[in-house]
């Protein structure tokens, strides 16, 4: 009796769960308005048989429980009734499938006129590529893909020259355009997912899969990596922005061609120099760093690392949070090196001061730190090298208290936090996972001990 | 009234003996008896014992899973590597380590040779190595979690090439025991079910048609057969990824860049592992469904004193399921990358499977229907595994329409529906099993109280944990997500569904644990059980001693002379008649 109760608020509870709690599909920003409907259709078919032998259930064990006197009907088939349920079963399923696989079929047959872009899955990364004027993507191979050619471009391959590359984790459309997602992934699987897009499809080594939509809403939409891809998977973010014709096209031009980008001069280190006197009051003419000043040390760090951070200097996405009293001073600094060329020029003269090892200042519990390195070495390898393929600076032999700061900067949101900081955003939730102060100490305690 | 009078005219046909009964080899020493034993009984409690153990170390994981899922980095035991593995463990321990373990080679060895009304297995020796195989295959997936870099943590599905690589946890040592201890485990499972398979059809006493046999052995029957089918292609695959990660070949290995660096593999497809990874994986759905559906429909058979409803539809229901499970496997993969043309394909024969499952659900209701319903434990479980199953079907409906998969494929939804329909449901029938038979099995009765509680608490427990885990994928939380950090769209209320269903996980969870000490308080404790205390038609029950002692029977075989079903047979004084009840006026 009480099983038959039970059974009622829960049929009851369930149905008012579905139409009163707050969580549902997410507002839709794609044309795929029919596979909202083919999900409607499929919880109204699905609900009511829920409802009706749930329903039936119940009512049979109130019904027919035991009581005395009372023997069960003998009635071991019924050939007409099994063929009924057979049928009313067969059309409702009907009743699913058929729109599913009609809107199936729109799914496989991409518009002519979508325009393709690639999206580039790596561990734990998404970068773009949209053609140039000719509008075909150039070829690429995994046997090209080093430092200089992350792409993988095929540097003979004259349809590739124009295709503008966008080494970061955003990509912009133009509203209401059709458009055709080639996916390609460097190294696992992966998958490109935008859930207010609705369509999703895994990123395949070895080949190249597609999806297709038609954005309908001006707005950021986060890309989430669907298909584990390691450790780091739940970290591998994006951000799609669907803005209008013009928009784009500014966006678009901001970032360099295949041709241009194999073109750019390499910094100089002279030049550099004389930009570098402004550095080193605080950083030091070694770039040794200086504690007083809470400058970390920057000979030795990798130069893309470097090169990056100072932008986001420039731009905002770093030191512009209230609460980053050092990186504050450092944002003023950054734009006095107003072009690319003067960046690239500084950071050639760093790279010709010699790496000279931070003293440790941070002691901890470092056979503790070990443990929690383990999550830090897919990344930034397994003696804190830094590994540019994935991202990741160098952080052994580099200053330690800095170290510190930065991961509790990282921890609480202080750094990282910026929505053009994609790369520090991945860093937020690794940073999140040390619990206290005292295990950031071991960490870096272990740190100060790897070969460097 | 004329199908029933159909039903049983076909009591009474008992066709003579053919061939002598052949002696049992005894045991005489201890160890022979209770260690090394041939007797299908023993070797049924040897794996139903080591599959629970190892499925509580699964069911901790869970635990961990959630703790971190409901309070997201609170706990500083839990990191982004030990929780990926606990994922992937989780789920191979439960899949293949406990429910396929449990089902076939738990209750299968103890039911089909007495349910069959034979004396113990065709090929009692084999029987033995295969649960020592299995024991030694559950050793090397513990082993796994004590050598360097821990288990894997590539997901259960472990799919290349991330399961080789670095960055993947226990990618070296734990990968590679992994595949090893899979292999055993299908080498153990293949003696054990070649010898089901023989048995029920060979072994069968006098009387006992194929279609006079009790559904839990026609479903335990045809799921040995999948299994027979299906873990070959699980094995090939093993075997082909150890060549991949030990030999440097390409089977699963195209040529990618792995952490900076070229690595020496081209030309393997990753599809290729998912398409042979899922043609065992679908099947291993129906594997550890159908034993639950056939001894579900007995137990409500048994305690609604009613037959089963629609036994031939059954039957029948059971094999078609078996034959369609093994052309639906790409539906795990709609959003792979392989052709989508596919699609159309699988959604259309994962949607056919709909109905005869959907008659099976019918004719459990229908069995209800008009019974004299005992609303004792087992049939709690039963009826609430009614419940569990329609929802859990329902939702395959969803995932299984290629479309609507779209936005449902990798997130919650899946989570949700997977544990509903293959978790929460089997176990649940699982639970009403084992309570069903424990008294037949240990000789006492299970201590009421307890288990009422156990019931109450893991059938609405599991429904709390999974039902809105549902809501969760739709809105676009995806699995494997070790924290969710922020998102534009992800409502921040959902953290809080998400500690509700990790609190509700906690009291399923450690209320398992009082399962575990009624079995252990009644063996001792509990009240002496008669031979047949459900007043149950089926072999099993007719034994002269309880438990039964190896050869199941006294001194001479039972004749079977009906079906498994006559409860409530009109004109009769009590209200069943044992299979091998002669009819009246008969000798």
């Amino acid at each position: 009796m009480v099983i038959a109760i039970v059974l009622f608020v829960l049929i009851v509870g369930s149905v008012l769960f579905h139409f009163l709690s707050p969580w549902y599909l997410t507002p839709l920003a794609s044309n795929w308005s029919n596979i909202d409907d083919t999900i409607g259709l499929t919880f109204w078919v699905t609900g009511f048989v829920f409802v009706v032998v749930n329903l039936f259930l119940a009512w049979c064990v109130i019904r027919y429980r035991k009581c005395d006197g009372h023997k069960a009907d003998y009635e071991p088939e019924n050939k007409k009734l099994e063929s009924w349920l057979t049928g009313l079963t067969a059309l409702g399923v009907i009743a699913m499938l058929a729109p599913g696989l009609l809107v199936w079929g729109e799914f496989v047959t991409v518009p002519e006129d979508a325009s393709e872009v690639e999206a580039v899955g790596q561990q734990w990364h998404w970068s773009f590529r949209v053609p140039g004027v000719d509008n075909k993507l150039g070829t690429t191979d995994v046997r090209f893909i080093n430092a200089d050619n992350p792409f993988g471009m095929n540097p003979d391959d004259p349809d590739g020259q124009d295709d503008v590359l966008i080494a970061g984790n955003e990509l912009h459309l133009p509203i209401g355009k059709p458009v055709k997602l080639l996916l390609r992934s460097k190294d696992v699987l992966h998958n490109f997912t935008v859930a207010q897009f609705r369509v999703k499809m895994d990123l395949v080594p070895g080949m190249v899969s597609y999806l297709w939509f038609t954005p309908t809403e001006v707005g950021e939409f986060d890309i989430l990596c669907e298909e584990y891809c390691g450790v780091a998977h739940f970290a591998m973010r994006g951000r799609v922005i669907v803005e209008e014709e013009a928009d784009y096209q500014a966006w678009l031009n901001s970032y360099s061609t295949y041709a241009e980008m194999s073109s750019q001069p390499a910094g100089n280190a002279a030049a550099g120099e004389t930009a570098y006197a402004v550095c080193s009051v605080c950083h030091g003419t070694q770039g040794e760093g200086n504690v007083a000043l809470n400058s970390p040390k920057l000979n030795g760090q990798e130069a893309w690392y470097m090169k990056r951070q100072l932008e986001y200097f420039k731009s905002g996405a770093r030191g512009s949070h209230e609460d980053d009293v050092y990186g504050k001073q450092m944002a003023p600094m950054a734009t006095t090196l107003v072009t690319d060329t003067a960046i690239n020029d500084v950071i050639a003269y760093i790279e010709t001061l010699p790496d000279i090892p931070a003293p440790a200042t941070v002691t901890g519990d470092v056979l503790h730190g070990q443990e929690v390195f383990a999550n830090c070495v897919a990344c930034h390898g397994a003696d804190g090298q830094g590994l540019q393929a994935l991202n990741a600076p160098r952080v052994a032999g580099m200053t330690d208290w800095y170290l510190v700061r930065q991961l509790q900067n990282f921890k609480q949101g202080i750094r990282g936090a910026h929505r053009k900081d994609m790369y520090g955003h991945q860093m937020t939730m690794m940073a999140a996972t040390l619990p206290d102060e005292q295990t950031i100490n071991d960490l870096v305690a272990y740190i100060n001990t790897l070969p460097q | 009234m004329s199908t029933a009078t159909t039903m049983h005219d076909e009591t009474g046909h008992v066709p003579p003996a053919e061939v002598e009964e052949v002696e049992l080899y005894h045991a005489k020493t201890w160890l022979g008896k209770y260690v090394f034993s041939q007797d299908a009984k023993v070797i049924a409690i040897q794996y139903g014992c080591t599959a629970i153990a190892i499925g509580m170390v699964g069911l901790v994981l869970s635990l961990m899973m959630r703790l971190q899922l409901g309070f997201p980095n609170e706990f500083s035991f839990i990191n982004p590597s030990n929780y990926i593995q606990a994922v992937t463990m989780h789920g191979m321990i439960m899949v293949v380590y406990l429910l396929t373990a449990l089902f076939l080679g738990g209750f299968g060895n103890y039911f089909i040779p007495i349910m069959i009304g034979a004396r113990d297995m065709v090929f009692p020796y084999v029987n033995m190595l295969s649960f020592w195989i299995y024991l030694l295959s559950v050793l090397i997936l513990v082993a796994s979690f004590f050598v360097p870099g821990g288990p894997s943590g590539a997901g259960w599905t472990l799919y290349p090439p991330q399961v080789m690589l670095e960055g993947t946890p226990g990618h070296e040592w734990g990968a590679i025991l992994m595949l090893v201890s899979l292999a055993f485990f299908i080498i153990g499972f293949t003696m054990g079910g070649l010898n089901y398979v023989v048995t029920v059809l060979q072994a069968r006493t006098r009387g006992m048609t194929l279609m006079r046999l009790p559904l839990t052995v026609w479903g335990i029957f045809m799921a040995t057969i999948l299994a027979l089918l299906a873990f070959p292609a699980l094995l090939v695959s093993a075997i082909m990824m150890l060549f991949d990660m030990l030999l440097g070949a390409s089977f699963f290995m195209p040529a990618i860049v792995s952490m900076g660096e070229q690595l020496d593999h081209s030309g393997g497809s990753p599809i290729l592992f998912q398409h042979l990874f899922w043609f065992f994986g679908h099947p291993e759905v129906y594997i550890v469904a159908l034993p639950a559906f056939g001894m579900v429909s007995d137990i409500l058979s048994v305690h609604a004193r009613k037959a089963i409803f629609g036994y031939r539809m059954m039957v029948w229901a059971i094999v078609a399921i078996g034959g369609l499970s093994f052309i639906v496997w790409a539906h795990h993969m709609y959003v792979s990358g392989m052709n989508p043309y596919f699609g159309f394909f699988f959604a259309t024969t994962t949607l056919i499977i709909a109905v005869p499952t959907a008659l099976k659900v019918y004719n459990w209701v229908l069995t209800l229907w008009r019974g004299n319903i005992h609303l004792t434990i087992p049939m709690l479980f039963a009826i609430g595994f009614i419940f569990t199953f329609v929802n859990g079907g329902l939702t395959g409906l969803f995932l299984g329409n290629v479309t609507v998969d779209l936005p449902l494929s990798d997130t919650l939804f899946v989570v949700a529906h997977f544990h509903m329909v293959m978790a929460v449901s089997p176990v649940l029938v699982l639970y009403g099993a084992i309570y069903h038979w424990y008294p037949k099995i240990s000789g006492r009765m299970f201590h009421q109280g307890m288990a009422q509680f156990h019931f109450w608490i893991t059938f609405v427990g599991s429904y709390a944990i999974y039902y809105p885990m549902h809501y969760l994928g739709l809105m676009g939380v995806p699995r494997r997500y070790f924290s969710m950090g922020s998102t534009d769209f992800i409502l921040p209320s959902a953290q809080g569904l998400n500690e509700f269903i990790t609190i509700a996980a906690i009291i399923v969870g450690v209320t398992q644990l009082l399962f575990i000490y009624n079995l252990v308080w009644s063996l001792f404790k509990g009240e002496k059980a008669s031979d047949n205390p459900w007043n149950a038609t089926t072999l099993e029950w007719q034994t002269a001693t309880t438990p039964p002692g190896h050869g199941n029977f006294g001194k001479e075989l039972p004749l079977v002379y009906r079906w498994p079903y006559d409860y409530s047979v009109p004109g009769e004084d009590i209200d069943f008649l044992p299979q091998n009840q002669p009819p009246r006026g008969a000798g």
